[in-house]
């Protein structure tokens, strides 16, 4: 499979093994920053490749994982209103809210539609002019411009039933936050997909204040191996900046486009991330102008008090200062078939990824 | 009744048009001397040896796709289920669920499959049941299907795996993850077309093959819900040895591993209807991987790992890149990422 096979390469893996192992001389800790990196560190077994003292640490860039336990509780009481279809990514319906979950909800007999794009959902309140149609807006830089080319369209094509409930994000402040919080890293793996929107300028800041490596890595063995390999350098040279390994996707300006399109529609505003708490300017509102395609403006609900579980330790897990398999709860409490945090629900949470690959 | 009628709730009622629904269609495609008799419980003979049992309900959305329907599906399913026990597939029964309004040309089609895989698979459907409900009660129609196979004594550690030890070779009959990425690709939500087909097919003929011509086969088990890593995973939890298998030797096609690609879907995880997983002495390994590929049904056969005296109770896979990961139960079901 083109763009596939050419990044599976054992040999080009094993030499690129070969190479961290030569040029590494002292313990460094390097965090994914994205979901699918944890995904694929897991799912192809890089730490067993790696020398002991490299440690690769998950951080919150699952979008299931970091969205609050209110957005969930939200959800649920939008579900619950009459003439009102939930569209939503597959991994939120199992994420546990206060008291219930969108799948019991469902179960119960709520109208909740898992879609595979948003523009589905688009299509879905163009079919079913009788219903309100919300999609659930989750995700990064990545997954916010097909929500708000959603937007747009609804817009100009007067679907007055198509709403976005957004908890879309953007990663600096996070990946910020946890250096200033004290997380002892030496590099970030930073995400290939927000990339390619956002170019490299958002990382400058974090590289240059906090003395850090930033290498922008693609999502295959060979990608994953060769960012290592140049954090690797950027440290024993001792000169961490930020360099694009995914170099076949992204480039230094990124998508200006898809920006203008992200600009037009939302608006920064402080963000409540799971783990982290409440960070400013980090999450997507949706500017005034297009509020009759606001969830949060448009339909009124009561949403219960939100109770978050004791013993869980998502937060610091999040933050890279734990690894899933030191919560109490990992394997016994909380597993894939019924999890009691985030991390564990989400395919790209680091506790399903260790779960499924490395229990 | 004509092409273009529907099922009404009276073809469940027991009445007339019950009466008309059971000759026209099942008696003309099912057609054999013990449902013919018209009893209300179908009288067997059985040979010596042990009667193997089972039973499995059917659900699958949509009802036809490529490579096979629900029809097809129920009979493969339930004569594979005993094929790898050990059993020779003898005697079916059927009962169907059908949402009224169901088009009676599908009904048919789906009948008409199941026959024709019977008599492919050499059994015989022996007794059935027909329910009607009303719509939205249920999806079009749910099939299930129980079936009798006939178990020699000498057969009986396969379902088991008593007798797996360090050093036994895991082979499989061909690729993976067909079925399932079929069955999801047919769904007109995910707009996607491809020319991935269901792997479903019955395995007894080449099952008996290999248990007529060896005694090294251990354990089988089709690998359907849950995948091969789920089976595998199963097999170890709790055993005293371990399993490791190397990706680079599982077979997955090319579209399918694009398909899953795209989804983030794992291919060890998906659904096959077509495919057994043998456990087998490593001195007959050989000769099974032989059978295999010599039968339309096993022509991609593998040796895809081997039974471990490390790794007690997990199983691991040598990533294609030279890694290690464990495989481990299925959760849920696979959920396509969102970035």
């Amino acid at each position: 499979m083109k763009y596939i096979d050419e990044y599976r390469d054992k040999k080009v893996v094993l030499a690129l093994a070969e190479e961290i192992r030569r040029k590494s001389t002292r313990p460094l800790a390097f965090m994914e920053v994205c979901g699918g990196h944890t995904m694929s560190v897991q799912r192809f077994g890089i730490p067993s490749l790696l020398p002991s003292h490299i440690r690769l640490l998950s951080g919150p860039g699952c979008p299931v994982c970091v969205s609050s336990r209110k957005f969930i509780d939200q959800a649920i009481a939008y579900s619950r209103l009459k003439d009102v279809i939930i569209a939503t990514y597959g991994d939120l319906i199992r994420v546990p809210g206060s008291t219930s979950s969108l799948d019991q909800e469902k179960a119960n007999g709520a109208n909740i539609r898992v879609v595979f794009s948003i523009m589905d959902a688009l299509e879905l309140a163009k079919r079913s002019p009788e219903k309100q149609v919300i999609f659930l807006g989750i995700g990064f830089e990545t997954t916010a411009p097909a929500s708000a080319t959603a937007v747009l369209s609804a817009y100009r094509e007067g679907i007055h039933n198509f709403f976005l409930y957004s908890s879309h994000k953007i990663m600096p402040p996070a990946m910020a936050a946890l250096v200033d919080e004290g997380v002892r890293i030496d590099g970030y793996i930073a995400p290939g997909h927000v990339s390619t929107i956002t170019g490299t300028s958002i990382y400058k800041d974090i590289s240059e204040k906090f003395r850090l490596g930033c290498v922008i890595s693609g999502f295959e063995p060979v990608d994953l191996m060769e960012s290592i390999l140049m954090l690797v350098n950027q440290m024993e040279e001792g000169n961490p900046r930020v360099e694009i390994q995914y170099k076949r996707a992204v480039k230094p300006e990124g998508n200006i486009k898809a920006r203008e399109i992200l600009d037009e529609v939302f608006e920064l505003r402080d963000d409540w991330w799971r783990g982290l708490g409440i960070l400013p300017r980090s999450g997507y509102g949706i500017r005034p102008y297009y509020s009759a395609h606001d969830s949060e403006k448009m339909i009124e609900v009561d949403v219960e008090p939100t109770r978050e579980d004791k013993g869980c330790i998502c937060g610091e897990i999040l933050k890279g200062l734990k690894n899933p398999k030191e919560c109490k709860l990992f394997g016994t409490a909380c597993t894939p078939q019924n999890p009691v945090g985030a991390c564990m629900v989400s395919n790209e949470g680091a506790c399903q990824a260790y779960y499924r690959y490395n229990r | 009744m004509t092409k273009n009628e529907k099922i009404l709730l009276g073809h469940g009622s027991g009445g007339k048009l019950s009466h008309d629904l059971i000759h026209d269609l099942f008696f003309r495609y099912f057609n054999n001397e013990f449902l013919n008799k018209q009893t209300d419980s179908a009288v067997l003979p059985v040979d010596s040896g042990l009667v193997s049992f089972t039973t499995d309900s059917f659900v699958v959305d949509p009802l036809f796709f490529p490579g096979g329907n629900i029809g097809k599906l129920a009979i493969c399913g339930t004569v594979n289920d005993l094929a790898v026990s050990g059993a020779v597939p003898k005697f079916i029964s059927t009962g169907f669920i059908i949402e009224e309004g169901l088009p009676f040309k599908d009904l048919e089609e789906i009948v008409r499959s199941m026959a024709e895989e019977a008599a492919r698979a050499g059994v015989i459907i022996v007794t059935g049941d027909t329910k009607v409900v009303n719509r939205e009660k249920c999806d079009k129609v749910f099939i299930n299907t129980s079936g009798i196979g006939i178990l020699e004594p000498r057969f009986r550690h396969i379902g088991t795996g008593e007798g797996i030890c360090p050093g036994d070779k895991i082979i499989i009959n061909g690729s993976v993850g067909d079925h399932g990425m079929a069955v999801l690709a047919a769904r007109n939500d995910l707009n996607i077309r491809g020319e991935i087909k269901s792997d479903c097919a019955s395995l007894n003929g080449l099952i008996q093959k290999i248990l007529s011509a060896t005694d090294g086969v251990k354990f089988m088990r089709d690998p359907t819900r849950g995948g091969v890593a789920t089976v595998l995973s199963e097999l170890a939890t709790g055993k005293p040895y371990g399993i490791m298998t190397d990706e680079a030797k599982i077979p997955v096609n090319r579209q399918v591993r694009a398909f899953c690609e795209l989804l983030g879907f794992d291919p060890m995880y998906v659904a096959n209807e077509g495919k057994v997983i043998i456990v087998s002495d490593p001195l007959a390994a050989g000769d099974i991987l032989k059978i295999m590929q010599e039968d339309p049904l096993g022509k991609e056969a593998s040796i895809i790992g081997e039974v471990s005296g490390e790794y007690h109770g997990k199983a691991w896979m040598k990533t294609g890149i030279g890694g290690n990961r464990i495989l481990d139960m299925l959760a849920g079901e696979q959920l396509p990422r969102i970035c």
